[in-house]
């Protein structure tokens, strides 16, 4: 962790990285639509519907996945006050908000035919619209202060109380009756879907996972860049002559 | 020709098939493009800045 935690270092590193998780992303999205819309056959209840799980589900998995890591990263933030960490949580928000609204709507495409309904209000997918409005949240809240580390503080605490509902979500299908299905991936005992299902579905999960992670660097790089503009446009200010020679009044607050 | 026809009909589910796929490219095409631009922006920024650097040297 810490060794990440050099602005210069990270930029290096994730320069480096970057583009092989571009690459992987790109590589495993083609060859996850193929298998998912040509080679998966049709479910024997579904039907061609099921197609959609292989956009929905992994959007699902990385809803939740996001929303730790994002916490994580505040928790980071808050007990190490390290810049780059808040950068982490603040550039995955607005992926995961994505990845959330995905899951959502997908998931209704598929409900209206399976189920005959777009949506109904139970536990599953009353949490998944609660996490959707926590990023939604978290977002406005960091942007709501004039001081940027006020915000990022705030936006924090959020991210760690808005923790209780990964359990809720994991579990909602196994606590309460719920329209949606239990788990038949990661569960106790080992998946309970086909091969020629699973293996889509699992090369999608790991392209959205590249394609986060890609996208995450890309949005922190910004931020490491955006700071150093900053930095430089405050030491322009300061260089310019001031009459009363108080030029260094104004380095040593900041 | 009716094999793709069928293809796109996808058992009667096209009209929810279709629309799963085509926001899955929006939305991961999206952040692709906003993250994009937020970086092009700060890139153009910094680049500017560093043109301005070396006057400020003199």
């Amino acid at each position: 962790m810490q060794r990440f935690a050099n602005p210069g270092r990270f930029m290096r590193l994730s320069g480096r990285i970057m583009p092989w998780c571009a690459a992987g992303a790109a590589i495993g999205l083609a060859a996850g639509v193929y298998l998912a819309l040509f080679v998966a056959p049709p479910d024997y209840q579904q039907g061609e519907a099921v197609r959609i799980m292989f956009v929905h589900v992994p959007a699902a998995w990385m809803a939740s996945f996001v929303y730790a890591f994002m916490a994580l990263a505040s928790a980071a933030a808050l007990i190490w006050r390290h810049p780059i960490a808040d950068m982490a949580a603040q550039a995955a928000a607005p992926l995961g908000a994505g990845f959330t609204l995905l899951c959502l709507v997908t998931g209704s495409l598929w409900g209206e035919p399976m189920w005959g309904t777009w949506w109904v209000w139970d536990a599953r997918l009353t949490s998944v619209l609660v996490l959707f409005f926590l990023y939604i949240g978290y977002i406005a809240l960091v942007n709501g202060f004039d001081d940027p580390t006020r915000g990022a503080r705030a936006g924090a605490v959020l991210a760690l109380v808005g923790v209780v509902n990964l359990p809720i979500i994991k579990f909602s299908v196994d606590w309460w009756n719920t329209l949606h299905q239990p788990a038949s991936v990661f569960r106790l005992g080992g998946p309970t879907i086909d091969r020629s299902m699973l293996l889509p579905l699992l090369i999608m999960a790991v392209a959205y996972m590249l394609y986060f992670a890609a996208l995450l660097m890309l949005r922190m790089r910004t931020a490491i860049l955006a700071s150093r503009v900053r930095a430089a446009r405050l030491g322009e200010v300061e260089a310019m002559p001031e009459p009363s020679g108080r030029a260094h009044v104004a380095g040593s607050v900041g | 020709m009716d094999a793709l026809h069928r293809f796109l009909e996808m058992g009667g589910y096209a009209r929810f098939v279709w629309p799963a796929y085509g926001l899955a490219v929006l939305v991961l095409a999206g952040m692709a493009v906003q993250s994009y631009r937020a970086w092009r922006r700060q890139h153009g920024l910094w680049s500017a800045l560093s043109a301005m650097r070396p006057q400020r040297r003199r």
